[in-house]
């Protein structure tokens, strides 16, 4: 009998109507760039461009935060709380309308599997809005005192590897606490902040309200550092953090910082075997590994090493890699050619200092950005594979024999965003919880994300949370 | 023959035992590892003592010091921590004349001002004691996540915090500033003010004698300006409170240095000390942490 | 986590004692119900079109136990019933055979005959179905009396009340006698996973059937609700897959009960491939115990040839 193979089963892209080009979001219309070169966007699954983009330049960037400092004084500050909220409703409502097309597009911008941005991606964004669209009559229920104040403008730049998402975790609490803000998207991952754009101009959000200025890191600098912005939130790498950090001091805006991570993920010898493998798959195969809080070091205890790792090797060879329109796709497209020769790159020493890298046979594309999913085993604490943040679909396997020992390896890194613990023992789950010294413990799961719960790191995985009333409170003055 | 004490007469008058106000660090008191002390006077100019001048080096046995109590000060029961705190408002309450004759001098008020002024530190001390077993109740929460999961979120110390402390309030303003770090959970290194130094030491001896463990508050005498510059770059440390620096310029350095391992920054602004505290100080050094968990049978 | 490390020998040892087999049971891995479930939801979201779902739609055909368990069934009821099996769609001989017709005891004779030369196995419910309630005597010679009326399969169902109440040693006898008492036919243990409730007592009970020596482990008996589920033969696949790997041996998956539509039967297709493996989409080792899955499943077999959706009064009901 033959082997059950899946036919191709692509989602369609006739959803979606992309623009050959597209200009800035200021106060409310797309306007050319007037200082910045125009740049494209390519599919990463193909190579295949998009759309051609505009790039930001100060003079942009400072357009758009004038349009948000007139939105906020003008017409956002002023409002209603029971309006604001209403608007955020709205735009809500019409992410969930067009969720199909927003999946889709991200899928092609990004790379991600259609999978992930239909059920997790684009759901979570509306989610977001929902829950932020309540908080907007209710800020004095937020903690912060009787009369919160939003900071004003809030400049916000968001990665590449969650786009639209990002840009919910930063608008909706920014625009439900009372700002007004200047978004910069990914240079990589633009399409579905423009679309957004379309939204707040169905929803008929007061011009200024939101801006959108597309463009690189040099944007991102004009934004960050524009001396009429009150309160800057930046979600990316530990090294643009530290940078973002340096240019605001001794000025008055306040940051918060979502950065990079180094996650262990603990497996105990009592753990639920089945689902803690499926937990390591979803840890470190997620969105291709390109996830801040992704469980990129896997620490086994030594007594069910054998086992796990026979386990994991196992379900990963049933991984399908590929188009990431096709619905039966789990891992789709490496970014950008940049950060495939970075996971090459850090790969590529993980072998050379001596680790064993191991991939299922998977047949990869010709064309586009791609790489197989990876396991490295006989890792250790100083290999720098274990100490890096790859952020990609590499996983480094280390072991431990005792929960003290774990704790100490977990903890032994400069991050600290998030942790997981895979057992059946209670009392262990939460004594590990308490040790390890991260802003996320997944326990017994891994890689869950709710508006209502708070996420963010400590050490040099940033400052501030975002989800939940505390993302809100990053948006009050107080 | 009976021994009898020779009391002072108006023409004998007793000669007075000076105090040697020395570093506070890891439960010691120890002189700054440098040999170097520095003339402190009242406000009217008038000698008082010679203080320690910290050195960078001291900073680092500081943080050291701070480091290895935050394991053990963090693992504390919250009720725990807050007896300690509260058993240091109590001793200060018995050396309220000392303080008061220590803030007087320095601050040049009067010794009725004074008193007020050691009055609220103490108070301060109980009013932060209290929030010891309600932070995370009232910062943390549970969080109605859509999926059969448990999720909370609780807050943690942040770690070792330095404190640069203000200049001008010595007593009061240094009080409001360790006390919300420590009683989370955190470890700190206070750099104290450098014009005013004495209640800051005499806060030491008063740790160490109230049930305070060994580095847990760390009290360094000397120039925030000498010694905030190595603490800003520390790469073991995790917060600084910028307080007591008054020159925008160097507080703007100290913030790019702190950036290095992203601590967590409290910029210089206007203080009332005399005023009610808030919460920020308290959250300022606090790390959210999140946990989930499936609910299943 | 003992699974994979246990040998054949030491999986013979377990069995030694009530004492062994019972630290043997309680020390698998347990199973987390959320991750568990949220797994076989993903495993659902597979998108099978064109040549993976002709392929589906016939081997899902090829692999049903057509069932009637009804106090109302007659010999003229199991004969349509047998008719239904040997030419699922009349309008296309193409369509495959089912595997077997399941029937209770009295009618086995009647579904043997009926099927005589067909290929198509009879298989029989006994052990007191659905509760299994009676004593063993009764339990033997109910499958004695099955297996003498010519059944090829025996669905014999386990003690739950034995089960959950911990006497293991009691169901793994219980599962040995009927064994023995059912000879060459090939035997099917109905965990009634509905009456177990967690997925830590459904992944001991499969093991424990297995290791008393059932050629197939089976959800449910369809009297019970909830049957069977994806998320429950997820974790029996698991089971299976885990045993096949100590052993060597391939024991055998039924899902029953419940499964009515092609889209469903295809799901759990994939949680197979997905999960035990390819070896296991062959009707030796998986089957679905259903009955109007039959022609949901020739409705959109129909689909697929023609283009065009079909209604059910082109499809027969027996």
């Amino acid at each position: 009998m033959s082997r059950f193979e899946y036919a191709p089963a692509p989602e369609s892209r006739a959803i979606v109507d992309i623009k050959s080009s597209y200009g800035l979001f200021i106060n409310g219309q797309f306007t050319d760039a007037t200082d910045g070169k125009p740049f494209k966007t390519v599919s990463p699954a193909s190579e295949e461009v998009l759309a051609e983009v505009s790039e930001a330049g100060p003079a942009d960037v400072d357009k758009a935060v004038r349009a948000a400092r007139k939105a906020f004084e003008k017409v956002w500050g002023p409002m209603s709380g029971k309006d604001r909220a209403k608007y955020l409703f709205r735009i809500a409502r019409l992410i969930q309308e067009r969720s199909r097309e927003l999946a889709v597009l991200e899928s092609l911008d990004n790379g991600k599997p259609i999978r992930e941005s239909r059920d997790v991606d684009i759901p979570l964004v509306a989610a977001h809005f929902f829950y932020y669209a309540g908080w907007a009559d209710k800020l004095e229920y937020a903690g912060v005192g009787d009369d919160p104040q939003p900071w004003g403008v809030a400049g916000q730049v968001i990665p590449w590897n969650f786009p639209m998402l990002m840009l919910a975790w930063k608008i909706a609490p920014a625009l439900a606490a009372g700002n007004t803000v200047v978004l910069k998207p990914a240079e990589t991952t633009p399409l579905t902040a423009l679309a957004f754009a379309e939204i707040c101009q169905q929803a008929d959000l007061p011009p200024g309200v939101v801006n959108i200025v597309t463009g690189a890191g040099r944007t991102g600098q004009a934004l960050v550092e524009h001396p009429d912005v009150d309160k800057v939130a930046f979600t990316g790498s530990t090294e643009v953090g530290r940078a973002i950090a340096k240019s605001v001091a001794g000025t008055h805006k306040a940051v918060t910082l979502e950065l990079g991570g180094k996650a262990a993920n603990i497996v105990f010898e009592d753990a639920p075997i089945d689902q803690t493998i499926e937990g390591i798959v979803n840890g470190i195969f997620f969105n291709q590994g390109h996830v801040c809080c992704a469980g990129s070091r896997l620490l086994v205890q030594e007594s069910v090493y054998d086992e796990v790792l026979a386990r994991l090797k196992r379900r990963m060879g049933t991984l399908r890699v590929g188009d990431p329109l096709d619905k039966n796709t789990d891992i789709g497209a490496i970014n950008s050619a940049a950060q495939l020769a970075k996971i090459r790159e850090l790969s590529q020493i993980g072998e050379d200092e001596g680790a064993e890298r191991w991939s299922p046979e998977c047949e990869l594309p010709a064309n586009g950005y791609w790489f197989p999913p990876t396991v490295f085993t006989g890792v250790s604490q100083a290999h720098r594979i274990a100490r890096e943040e790859i952020f990609g679909p590499v996983l480094s396997v280390l072991t431990f024999r005792t929960p003290q020992e774990a704790v100490e390896k977990a903890n032994n890194t400069p991050f600290g965003l998030s942790a997981g613990i895979w057992t059946d023992k209670g009392s262990r789950i939460l004594w590990m919880a308490n040790q390890l010294r991260a802003g996320v413990v997944w326990a017994n799961t891994f890689n869950r994300f709710d508006p209502t719960s708070p996420f963010g790191g400590y050490k040099e995985s940033g400052y501030g949370r975002e989800g939940g009333r505390h993302g809100l409170e990053a948006y009050l003055a107080h | 023959m009976v021994w009898r004490p020779t009391l002072p007469t108006k023409d004998t008058p007793r000669l007075e035992v000076r105090k040697t106000y020395k570093l506070y660090v890891g439960g010691a008191f120890p002189r700054s590892e440098s040999g170097r002390s520095y003339v402190v006077t009242d406000a009217k100019g008038k000698f008082l003592a010679n203080a320690s001048q910290a050195s960078r080096k001291d900073a680092r046995d500081a943080v050291v010091a701070a480091r290895k109590a935050f394991a053990g000060w963090h693992a504390r029961t919250a009720y725990n921590r807050g007896q300690v705190l509260y058993r240091i408002a109590e001793v200060m309450e018995g050396r309220h004349q000392q303080f008061s004759l220590e803030v007087s001098q320095s601050e040049g008020l009067s010794i009725s001002k004074a008193r007020v002024v050691v009055d609220a530190s103490i108070d301060r001390w109980v009013w932060y004691a209290g929030w010891a077993d309600k932070l995370a109740q009232v910062v943390g929460s549970s969080n109605p996540v859509a999926g059969p999961y448990f999720d909370f979120s609780l807050p943690e110390a942040t770690g070792v915090v330095a404190v640069l402390a203000p200049q001008d309030s010595s007593l009061l303003g240094l009080t409001s500033v360790i006390a919300p770090a420590i009683v989370s959970g955190n470890t700190v290194v206070a750099v104290s003010s450098y014009e005013r130094p004495l209640p800051a030491i005499t806060l030491g001896e008063v740790m160490a004698t109230s049930d305070v463990p060994g580095g847990v508050v760390n009290i360094l005498t000397g120039s925030a300006s000498e010694v905030g510059p190595w603490l800003a770059s520390h790469m073991d440390v995790n917060a600084i409170d910028l307080c007591g620096i008054v020159d925008p310029e160097e507080a703007t350095e100290l913030e790019i240095a702190a950036a290095d391992n992203l601590k967590r920054v409290r910029r210089p602004a206007e203080e009332d000390w005399s005023a009610d505290q808030g919460l920020s100080r308290l959250t300022q050094y606090l790390e959210l942490k999140t946990v989930w968990h499936p609910i299943g049978v | 986590m003992t699974t994979l490390d246990s040998g054949v020998d030491s999986l013979a040892d377990v069995t030694s004692s009530e004492d062994r087999l019972r630290r043997f049971l309680l020390g698998l891995p347990g199973v987390d119900q959320v991750g568990a479930e949220a797994r076989a939801a993903t495993l659902g979201t597979r998108s099978i079109k064109t040549t993976a779902k002709a392929y589906a739609l016939d081997l899902a055909i090829s692999m049903i136990d057509l069932t009637t368990l009804e106090g109302q069934d007659t010999p003229g009821k199991v004969r349509a019933l047998c008719a239904k099996a040997k030419r699922p769609d009349p309008a296309d001989p193409t369509a495959p055979q089912v595997a077997a017709v399941c029937v209770y005891p009295d009618l086995v004779a009647t579904a043997k005959h009926e099927l005589k030369g067909s290929g198509i196995n009879v298989a029989s419910v006994a052990t007191a179905f659905p509760s299994g309630r009676s004593s063993l005597a009764i339990k033997v010679q109910d499958t004695k009396d099955a297996v003498a009326a010519g059944a090829d399969e025996v669905d014999m169902v386990i003690d739950r009340g034995a089960f959950l109440s911990g006497r293991y040693g009691l169901v793994f006898d219980e599962i040995t006698a009927i064994r023995e008492a059912a000879g060459d036919a090939h035997l099917k243990v109905i965990l009634e996973t509905g009456e177990l409730v967690t997925y830590d007592n459904v992944r001991r009970a499969s093991w424990l059937a297995m290791l008393a020596g059932a050629d197939f482990i089976k959800t449910s008996t369809g009297k019970v609700s909830p049957a069977a589920t994806l998320p429950v033969t997820l974790v029996m696949l698991e089971a299976v897959r885990d045993y096949h790997e100590a052993t060597g041996l391939r024991i055998g998956v039924k899902p029953a009960g419940g499964i009515r539509t092609a889209k469903d039967a295809i799901k759990y297709l994939v949680t197979v491939n997905e999960t035990a493996g390819p070896d296991w989409l062959d009707p030796e080792l998986f089957r679905f115990g259903a009955s109007s899955l039959l022609n949901d499943l020739l409705m959109q077999r129909t689909k697929l040839a023609t283009g065009h959706y079909p209604g059910p009064d082109y499809f027969t009901l027996d």
